[in-house]
């Protein structure tokens, strides 16, 4: 018997067409979520501190303090408010209401003319946001030493500090996060389209008592599992092609690569969510589960474990041994090159390797569990 | 009476109908572990492990000792040399090193001469929140090491700043995962049993069978509610025992607090749950739509990235975001041993959005009822 029979393939195909766009769910899911996701990753999540809120207490009335607490309020990257009393500042630090605060003791003014002693000057961070605390600290420190450097300048002496850094950001000269955050948010996007829609189709047919209607019929393995896949993969690349542009034309995210590279590099992991979402669906026979699995196999460890936000090299090594294994990886560092870089086959070679070894290995193990018969 | 017995009954299927099955039983448990298991390891913005590459053209005493020092701190486990600009341009590109420092052939010498030498430092801009931060370990590891200098020669600094970190002083990130996961997880978890469930009775029929029993609409609803708000306790209970007891994390404030919190937020979550269900024909529909709900909804709690970091008017719509509110609340009793009253100003817009929310869902329902 023949595998395929294309007459029997377009007619399912044309089926499960069909079923996608009566459903207004997968409509929403493929052309609202991924503008709605865009935009909240545009917009939303900002890993970039711009103004960080931090309170203030001056308790010395020397002119150095003032002249501090100046440079302080000055700074573009702090939101500096003034409060009277160290119980309103700590008040205000359990409210969330600032980030962290800077107390200038009594005898600042004094202390800091005087040679051989040392002023101290209190910071505290609100440790429960730890990003946000690195953050506190390295601003206010930063204020801190250009404070010194002017003061030292004023009167005439030589600068004190012997070594300086000098950051400079490649890549993305501006430091937006935004630049590499919605490359990687595609990826989450595209898992949602491949596996959490997929992870309801073949589940649904058994439900319904369809599949076995399906299975009375000729049709082949190989068909039946075409049949799910083409479709599914047309609304992923369209829906990839509607993201990249709404990220470049729209959001204004510099694309320096070229639409083989995207071609290439996307489907290899659509196939990958794809099989996934079809071997939960067909192991599962169960909607509700299939798409409680859906969410925890494909969707979190896009969102946790690809690398997009979170850093995979801070992960402990069984950890990153876990991400080898999750096809968004690749993905996310892919289309960051496509974006960032440009179509740098050398960088792209790996990640292209791993993702036809993932869409192979998960799109087999959705034929293997696809049975042509009722247990 | 009949009222109690009436939803104790429709209460009791839905518990069977949720355990009734052992991949059920398993999905309702086996993620709680699993998250509670690795997030706290992955969701990390902290920087570890990360490499520095290092182009030294100088080869004095200062810039060996300089490199030591940064070598030593645990930021970086790796220290790439590079010999060249060409392969110092490489091993940012490929993302081998995350940061990468540029030493001139003058540093030692300006050092010594009481200079100031500057040195380039590269950053990924690709990975901008991490180079920044990998960055300040660069910079803090150098203001020790001068003012080590500064003591040898028997210099004292004018002022220096003595920074401390409240609540967590050594900004342990697992602290704030596991404190917001309570929250994020509990979300999932009573949500989509909600939407799913009146869903579920729709598509195979059986929810024409609950109409024409003697169950009003209303407690038709309330019988939905109850399995999911008992769910999110129970998930909740979960992650809290695993973050107190085998994380160690030192829960500050009132149990009871948390709860009642709790409570609200479930009520809110409920409404929302019931309200997708109301209007959605298929559990496809439904599952779907609490995802539509869901992922913006935690994207924009401030767990990934700050409220405060949002544009103003985006600040302002997450006010009626509950997953905001809630993780404010769990992050502060748990964390920060926030007072009632902090409490309950994150509290009442949760009232606020569970009224809606519910009424919304009631007049769906009488409206699908009738």
């Amino acid at each position: 018997m023949k595998c395929i029979s294309w007459r029997r393939l377009r007619a399912l195909c044309w089926k499960e067409t069909l079923q996608i766009f009566r459903d207004p769910s997968s409509i929403l899911i493929a052309f609202f979520m991924p503008l709605l996701m865009l935009f909240i990753f545009g917009y939303g999540i900002n890993l970039d501190f711009s103004r960080l809120r931090v309170g203030l207490l001056v308790e010395d009335g020397g002119t150095a303090a003032a002249d501090f607490a100046a440079t302080l309020t000055g700074s573009p990257w702090l939101e500096v408010h003034s409060y009277d009393s160290r119980a309103a500042l700590e008040r205000a630090l359990v409210d969330s209401q600032i980030r962290g605060f800077v107390v200038i003791p009594g005898d600042f003014s004094r202390k800091v003319n005087q040679p051989g002693v040392t002023a101290p000057v209190q910071l505290v961070a609100d440790g429960s946001e730890p990003n946000i605390a690195q953050f506190v600290r390295s601003t206010v420190n930063g204020v801190w030493q250009t404070w010194q450097a002017h003061r030292a300048e004023d009167r005439g002496e030589e600068p004190r500090r012997e070594i300086s850094l000098e950051p400079r950001v490649w890549f993305n000269p501006s430091a937006e996060s935004r630049n590499f955050i919605i490359p990687g948010s595609i990826t989450v996007i595209m898992t949602v389209i491949g596996a959490l829609l997929t992870s309801l189709v073949v589940a649904r047919e058994w439900e319904r008592g369809t599949m076995e209607a399906l299975l009375a019929s000729p049709v082949t393995r190989t068909e039946l599992l075409l049949c799910k896949i083409l479709p599914y993969y047309a609304l992923g690349m369209i829906s990839l092609l509607l993201c990249v542009g709404v990220a470049h034309w729209v959001l204004r995210v510099p694309f320096r690569g070229t639409i083989p590279a995207l071609w290439v590099v996307g489907s290899l992991f659509l196939l990958s969510v794809l099989g996934i979402g079809l071997a939960i669906s067909t192991g599962m026979r169960n909607q509700f589960n299939a798409a409680q699995a859906a969410l925890n196999a494909a969707f979190l460890p896009a969102v946790m474990l690809s690398g997009f936000i979170y850093e995979i090299s801070s992960m402990p090594v069984f950890l990153r041994g876990v991400t080898h294994i999750i096809p968004a990886r690749y993905f996310v560092t892919s289309m960051q090159t496509i974006f960032q870089a440009g179509t740098d086959w050398r960088l792209l070679g790996p990640d292209i390797l791993m993702l036809a070894c993932t869409a192979f290995v998960f799109i087999g193990l959705t034929a293997k569990l696809t049975k042509r018969r009722m247990e | 009476m009949t009222f109690f017995s009436r939803i104790h009954s429709l209460v009791r299927k839905e518990f069977q109908s949720l355990f009734s099955t052992k991949s059920g039983r398993m999905l309702l448990i086996m993620p709680v572990i699993l998250q509670t298991a690795l997030f706290p390891f992955a969701a990390t913005l902290e920087v570890k492990n990360a490499s520095l590459a290092v182009f030294n053209e100088d080869h004095g005493r200062a810039s060996v000792e300089m490199m030591q020092r940064f070598a030593a701190s645990g930021a970086f486990s790796r220290i790439i040399p590079v010999w060249s600009n060409e392969e110092m341009q490489q091993a940012i590109g490929t993302r081998d090193a995350l940061l990468a420092v540029h030493i001139p052939a003058d540093f030692s010498r300006k050092v010594t001469n009481g200079e100031t030498s500057p040195v380039q430092v590269i950053l990924d801009g690709r990975r901008s929140n991490s180079s920044q931060i990998a960055f300040s370990y660069l910079q803090s590891v150098l203001d020790v090491y001068l003012k080590d200098r500064a003591g040898a020669a028997g210099r004292v600094v004018p002022s220096e700043i003595i920074a401390r970190n409240w609540f967590v002083p050594n900004l342990e990130y697992t602290y704030f995962i596991l404190a917001s996961l309570v929250a994020i997880i509990t979300t999932i978890g009573s949500l989509i049993v909600t939407a799913l469930s009146v869903s579920r009775e729709r598509e195979q029929g059986t929810f024409e069978q609950l109409l024409v029993s003697p169950l009003s609409p209303e407690m038709i609803m309330i019988g939905k509610a109850v399995p999911a708000v008992v769910v999110g306790f129970f998930q909740a209970t979960l992650i809290l025992i695993a973050a107190v007891f085998i994380y160690h994390v030192p829960f500050r404030g009132s149990l009871a607090l948390l709860y009642g919190a709790m409570f609200f937020y479930s009520l809110a979550l409920v409404g929302v749950g019931l309200f997708i269900s109301s209007v959605s024909k298929t559990q496809q529909q439904a599952f779907l739509g609490a995802f539509v709900f869901m992922v913006p909804a935690i994207l924009l709690s401030g767990y990934t990235a700050p409220v405060e970091n949002m544009p103003l008017w985006l600040q302002r719509v997450t006010w009626i975001n509950p997953v905001r509110h809630f993780v404010e609340i769990v992050k502060g009793v748990f964390l920060k041993d926030a007072s009632p009253a902090r409490v309950c100003s994150l509290v009442w817009p949760l009232i606020v959005i569970g009224f809606g929310t519910l009424t919304l869902a009631a007049l769906m329902f009488r409206r699908k009822a009738a």
